[in-house]
C-alpha cells in the first residue's frame, strides 16, 4: 500500500510527498495558502508589509534565541555579559545588533502595515477579528520589546523599567502592591530581571501563534485591496505563487538592505548612548527618553499635568496612553462608512494623513523635555489623537459623499492599463 | 440521562433542573479550584523572604554639616538625610498647609527639625530627584526637582509643581542618639 489512489490538488507531487500528505496535509496546506491562494490583482505595495513583519518576527526569534545563549539574566552580571557578546563572542557584535536594530525595523513595519490597514479600511466587515488580533500582536510586541530594553541592564534599561512599571503605581488602592509584585522586591531588581528575561524569551512565541490566528482569518476572506471592493471571482484574482512571492521577495530584498545599513554603518543610531553606562539605582539620568516607537504613548502620558473630573492626573495620563492603543480594538465600529478604501472617500483620506502628522508630533513631544511649547503641543496632539477616532471617523462616514465604486477589481485594472478598449471613461479612479 | 434529568422537571417549572444545580455548583467549585491553584505562582512574583528580611541601615549624622545633604542605601532605595539650615527650616514651616497638593506641616514630617529624612523617589513614577548634589539643579523651592517629568520639591521634601500626586516618602527611623540614625 504505497501511494493512496485520491486525487490531491497537488498532482505535481513526488510520491513520498502524497504519501505524507494523505496522513498529515502539510503540503496541500501549503500549496492552498501559499501557492495557489487567489489574491486580488490590484495589490500594490503597500500590501508588502505583513509578510515582511512575519519575515522580521522570525529574524528576531532567530537572532533572540542565540543571544540567549550568551547572555546571563543577573542584576550584577548582565551588563557584562552584553558587553562580553559585543567583544567576545564570534559576530555576537552583528547578532546584537541586528537584534537591538530589527526591533526597530518591526515596529516600522508593523506600523506601517497598521496604516495601510486604516487608510484602505481592512478592519471593515468581515475582517474586524483579523484587525483585532491585530491589535493584540502589537500590544504583546509593545510589552516584548519593553522587557527586552530591560536586559542590558544599562542605565536607561533600569530606569526605563522603573518608570514604566511605576505607571501601575497609579491605579488606586492597590497600585502600590502591584507594583511590588511586578518587581519582586522594593526597587526594580534581580529579581525583576529574571522575570523579564522569562517573558521576553516566552512572548515571541505567543506572538507567533497569535500570527497564526491572525492568517487563518486572513485567509478567511482573502487580503483587501486598494479598491476595497471584494473580488468576485477568477478573473479579479491571480494565484500568490509566483505573482506576489516575487513581489514581497524584492520588498524584503529592499527592507534587509535597510536593515543592514543600520547593522554596519550606524549601529548605534537608534539606541541610546546613555544605556552603555552600567545601571545605577541611585542616579537617574538627566533625560529619559523610550525608545522612538514608544515615544507617542509616552508623550499622551506626559501630556496630562492637569486633575479631570476629579481623576488624578497622574492616573488620567496613564489611562489615556493605554486608551490610545485599547481604541484601536474598537475601530471597525467607529469607522461608520461603508466604503473600505479611504482612496474614495473624498474627506477621509485627508483626515487619515492629518492622524499621520499628529502621530509624528506626539512622537516629537514624546522625545523632548517637558517644558514650555512642547506640553501645550503634547496637549493639542493628545487631544486631536481622540477627536480622530472618538468624533471624526463616526461623523465623516456619516457625512461624507463617496465617490462610485469601479465595478470589479477586474475591470478597474483593465481600465488602470488601458485595456478595455472603448470601455475607458474619461476620469478613472 | 437528558430523560432522566427532563423527567423530574414538572411541567411549566422553569427554575431550572437538578443537571442546572449541579453544573453551577460543580463549575463555582472548579472555579475556585482553579483560582486557589493559581495564587502560588502570582504569590511567587512577590518579594521573596530574603529579600524582605533586608536589613536597616544605620547613619551616623556627626559628620554631615549643616547645610549638607547626604544620600545613603536603604532597602536598595536613595534616602536623602538633609541636615536644614535655619532658613530652609523657617522656608519649611511657614508654607500655608492648605494650598498644598498633599497637605502635610512639616512637624509631621521630622522628627527634628534640622534633620529631613525622605526616600529619594519621586512618587510620579520612581525616578530620582535632583537637589542632594552639591551643584544639582534644586528647583524653585530649594528641595529636589525631578528631571523625568519635572516634579518640584521643597525644602520639606513636599511636593509643589508637577505631575506627582505626594510628598516625598518619609522612611521609618529612630534616633538611636544624638548624632546617629537607624532605619528601618
Amino acid at each position: 500500500m504505497a501511494v493512496p489512489p485520491v486525487s490531491t490538488p497537488s498532482s505535481g507531487f513526488s510520491r513520498l510527498v502524497r504519501w505524507i500528505d494523505y496522513r498529515l496535509p502539510v503540503f496541500s496546506l501549503l500549496e492552498h495558502e501559499l501557492v495557489v491562494y487567489p489574491t486580488p490583482k490590484n495589490l500594490n505595495y503597500w500590501w508588502n508589509f505583513g509578510s515582511l513583519a512575519g519575515i522580521t518576527l522570525v529574524i528576531m526569534i532567530v537572532t533572540g534565541v542565540v543571544l540567549a545563549m550568551h547572555y546571563t539574566p543577573n542584576a550584577d552580571l548582565a551588563f557584562d555579559s552584553v558587553e562580553r557578546i559585543m567583544r567576545d563572542v564570534n559576530y555576537g557584535w552583528m547578532l546584537r545588533y541586528i537584534h537591538a536594530t530589527g526591533a526597530s525595523m518591526f515596529f516600522a513595519i508593523v506600523y506601517i502595515h497598521l496604516f495601510r490597514g486604516l487608510y484602505y479600511g481592512s478592519y471593515k466587515y468581515p475582517r474586524e477579528l483579523l484587525w483585532i488580533l491585530g491589535v493584540v500582536i502589537l500590544v504583546l510586541m509593545i510589552a516584548t520589546a519593553f522587557m527586552g530594553y530591560v536586559l542590558p541592564w544599562g542605565q536607561m534599561s533600569y530606569w526605563a523599567a522603573t518608570v514604566i512599571t511605576n505607571l501601575f503605581s497609579a491605579i488606586p488602592l492597590v497600585g502600590n502592591k502591584i507594583v511590588t509584585l511586578l518587581w519582586g522586591g522594593f526597587t526594580v531588581s534581580n529579581p525583576t530581571l529574571t522575570r523579564f528575561f522569562s517573558l521576553h524569551y516566552l512572548l515571541p512565541f505567543v506572538i507567533v501563534a497569535v500570527v497564526g490566528l491572525h492568517l487563518l482569518a486572513l485567509h478567511q476572506h482573502g487580503s483587501n485591496n486598494p479598491l476595497g471592493i471584494d473580488h468576485r471571482g477568477p478573473q479579479d484574482t491571480i494565484p500568490f505563487h509566483p505573482y506576489y512571492t516575487i513581489k514581497d521577495s524584492f520588498g524584503l530584498c529592499v527592507a534587509l538592505l535597510v536593515l543592514a545599513f543600520f547593522v554596519f554603518y550606524a549601529p548605534n543610531f537608534l539606541l541610546a548612548a546613555d544605556n552603555y553606562i552600567p545601571a545605577n539605582p541611585m542616579v537617574t539620568p538627566n533625560h529619559i527618553v523610550p525608545e522612538w516607537y514608544l515615544l507617542p504613548y509616552y508623550a499622551i502620558l506626559r501630556s496630562i499635568t492637569f486633575d479631570f473630573l476629579g481623576i488624578p492626573s497622574k492616573l488620567l495620563g496613564v489611562l489615556l496612553s493605554l486608551g490610545s492603543l485599547i481604541i484601536l480594538f474598537f475601530v471597525p465600529w467607529l469607522d461608520t462608512s461603508r466604503v473600505r478604501s479611504a482612496g474614495f472617500r473624498p474627506v477621509y483620506r485627508w483626515v487619515s494623513w492629518i492622524l499621520v502628522i499628529d502621530v509624528i508630533a506626539l512622537g516629537y513631544v514624546g522625545s523632548q523635555p517637558p517644558a514650555g511649547f512642547v506640553v501645550t503641543l503634547g496637549q493639542i496632539a493628545t487631544f486631536y489623537y481622540y477627536l480622530h477616532f472618538l468624533v471624526l471617523m463616526p461623523l465623516i462616514g456619516k457625512i461624507e459623499r463617496p465617490r462610485p465604486l469601479p465595478i470589479s477589481i477586474g475591470t478597474a485594472v483593465l481600465e488602470a492599463t488601458g485595456r478595455l478598449g472603448t470601455a475607458r471613461p474619461a476620469e478613472r479612479h | 440521562m437528558t430523560d432522566l434529568a427532563q423527567s423530574q422537571v414538572p411541567p411549566g417549572h422553569y427554575g431550572g433542573t437538578r443537571r442546572d444545580f449541579l453544573i453551577l455548583t460543580a463549575g463555582a467549585l472548579a472555579g475556585v479550584g482553579a483560582a486557589a491553584a493559581i495564587w502560588p505562582f502570582i504569590d511567587s512574583l512577590n518579594p521573596a523572604r530574603d529579600t524582605l528580611a533586608l536589613s536597616t541601615t544605620e547613619v551616623d549624622l556627626a559628620p554631615v554639616q549643616v547645610g549638607q545633604r547626604l544620600t545613603v542605601a536603604w532597602r536598595g532605595k536613595p534616602i536623602f538625610v538633609d541636615h536644614r539650615p535655619p532658613e530652609e527650616i523657617k522656608a519649611a514651616q511657614e508654607v500655608d498647609v492648605s494650598s498644598l497638593r498633599d497637605p502635610q506641616p512639616d512637624a509631621a514630617r521630622v522628627k527634628k527639625p534640622e534633620w529631613l529624612i525622605i526616600i529619594g523617589v519621586c512618587t510620579h513614577l520612581g525616578c530620582i530627584p535632583l537637589g542632594n548634589k552639591p551643584g544639582d539643579d534644586r528647583g524653585p523651592f530649594g528641595g529636589w526637582f525631578c528631571p523625568c517629568h519635572g516634579s518640584i520639591y521643597d525644602t520639606s521634601g513636599r511636593i509643589r509643581q508637577g505631575p506627582a500626586p505626594l510628598n516625598l516618602i518619609v522612611p521609618p527611623y529612630e534616633f538611636t542618639s544624638d548624632t546617629a540614625i537607624k532605619i528601618g
